[in-house]
């Protein structure tokens, strides 16, 4: 995992990270001197822990920067499902329901990329191409193009990540005809992880890992329901039942907190998600 | 469901006289420091003689309004969920019998969450029409399902740009996309891989260029859902 690569990547969507940083320089050594001791598997969350420093209290992204965020993201899906259709043969099932499946989003994913690119004209972000990524995730993920399983966890990471990061920005985009536009992905990138969710749980035969369409709650209670531990920072706080001051759990009869869990999907502030498309970049 | 109509119907009738009080609160607070003797002698006043009108009205002057169609929305949904999930049809598969449980008891905390964050504001229960639907068909109930969740996806897609409070547009947000997630189940129920068919949905918003899910303003929204509601909506300020 590079630093310096993550923080050039939140640079060009967020001018102003080193200046976020720069008040905060005690943090900044704090955590250079900390990463030295601690195992690269604990990273993520230190990064977050930083991040949460450098954004903590500042002012959220302009509507620029959130299309750049986007961009950013919708190219991370693009390749990975592009990849996984032209290049890395017998990983999808060849003659099933799923080449089907994957190449439908791989589609919707480039169509993304350029409605963003056509929306951001001469402030579009330099394009990202494949070979700028590594979804191995350094290796967390060795066999996510030769293992059709592997492939499918990280693509409902990376759509349930999709999700959370669009809701995350709604606030940004508020009463501007361009929240349309963002919701109308977002809603897109629900439907991908619904099914891929379903995929992995083995489609209309069933059969598959147990994971619902819907977010639930994780095991013994937690907020990552995938039983894959390296994408909790994708779960993070999914785990929330109650909204805008109202309890969901116990609402009515049957609302368990799984149920009151399920209803809500919750976001990721940009930061959480840079975070987490990090690992993916080289 | 007799029973589930009585409470329906009471708790209507509950609600109107909540939303009069409400409106005579208004009249009399206007008049200073009148107090809350007042108000209160001015609500039984109201509670005797209520006016009879047809309907609830979607005002949507202000967020209230965004909400309570959402409200009404959901309120139709929950009520279909719930009869499916006390008698699906038969050849549902214990799978789908477990999910659709799931959706109702999805549908209800959304229906719920609005009546609590609407409090005196929220419209009554609505009373629902499903003699289009047989309950005891897998195919009927499916295609139910799925137009349900395509319009509300497309519904809260075409309100979000409405909504002025922060909180209430990341609520609208948390929720829709809980309903793009059913929408992509039943329709992978129907047709697998159909999960995210845009081409299908252009009469709603779609734009599968684009890449771009349904989106439909309010006033769109309304007329097909109003196929499945008994109570007449009356919309203002739209």
């Amino acid at each position: 995992m590079n630093i310096v690569n993550i923080l050039e990547e939140i640079e060009k969507v967020d001018g102003e990270i080193y200046e976020r940083l720069n008040p905060r320089r005690a943090a900044m050594k704090d955590f250079f001197n900390m990463s030295k001791k601690i195992t690269l598997a604990a990273m993520p969350l230190a990064m977050g822990s930083l991040f949460q420093k450098a954004y903590g209290q500042t002012a959220p992204l302009s509507v620029t920067e959130v299309l750049n965020f986007a961009l950013t993201l919708e190219y991370l899906e693009y390749h990975f499902y592009n990849h996984a259709v032209v290049a890395a043969p017998g990983l999808i099932p060849a003659g099933t329901p799923a080449v089907g499946a994957i190449t439908t989003i791989r589609d919707h994913e480039k169509a993304h990329v350029d409605l963003l690119k056509g929306a951001l004209g001469g402030a579009a972000r330099p394009a990202l191409a494949y070979t700028d990524f590594d979804f191995t995730a350094k290796g967390t993920f060795p066999d996510v193009y030769t293992n059709y399983q592997t492939f499918l966890a990280v693509a409902q990471a990376f759509e349930d990540t999709g999700v959370r990061a669009y809701k995350g920005q709604a606030g940004v985009l508020k009463g501007n005809a361009v929240l349309t536009t963002a919701l109308q992905i977002h809603s897109v990138e629900a439907r991908h992880a619904a099914h891929i969710r379903f995929m992995r749980s083995g489609g209309p035969n069933g059969g598959g890992a147990a994971i619902k369409p819907w977010i639930s709650l994780g095991a013994n209670g937690g907020a990552n329901d995938t039983g894959i531990p390296q994408v909790d920072p994708v779960y993070a706080g999914e785990d929330l039942d109650v909204q805008t001051g109202v309890t969901i759990t116990g609402i009515a009869n049957g609302v368990t907190k799984a149920k009151a869990v399920e209803s809500f999907d919750e976001p990721l502030s940009s930061a959480q998600v840079l975070t987490i498309a990090g690992l993916f970049l080289k | 469901m007799k029973n589930l109509q009585e409470q329906n119907t009471q708790e209507e009738q509950s609600v109107f006289t909540a939303q009069l009080q409400r409106r005579s609160f208004l009249q009399y607070a206007g008049a200073g420091a009148a107090g809350i003797a007042l108000m209160a002698a001015g609500c039984k006043k109201r509670d005797r003689g209520i006016p009879e009108y047809e309907g609830v009205t979607l005002d949507f002057k202000d967020d209230f309004g965004v909400l309570n169609y959402a409200y009404a929305l959901e309120q139709l949904e929950a009520a279909f969920y719930i009869q499916v999930a006390s008698a699906p049809p038969s050849d549902f598969t214990a799978a789908q019998k477990a999910y659709f449980q799931d959706i109702q008891f999805h549908e209800i905390a959304h229906r719920e969450y609005f009546k609590k964050a609407l409090s005196t504001a929220a419209i009554g229960s609505l009373e629902v029409d499903f003699s289009s639907i047989d309950f005891t068909s897998k195919t009927s109930v499916l295609g139910a399902a799925m137009a349900f969740e395509d319009l509300g996806v497309a519904a809260y897609n075409g309100a979000g740009v409405r909504l002025k409070d922060t909180n209430y547009l990341l609520a609208a947000g948390k929720i829709v996309s809980v309903e793009a997630r059913h929408a992509s189940y039943i329709r992978d129920l129907v047709s697998y891989g159909s999960f995210a068919d845009l081409t299908t949905l252009t009469a709603l918003g779609a734009n599968n260029a684009g890449g771009l899910d349904a989106a439909l303003t309010p006033d769109k929204v309304l007329p097909i859902a109003g196929k499945y509601v008994k109570t007449k909506i009356n919309v203002i300020n739209l």
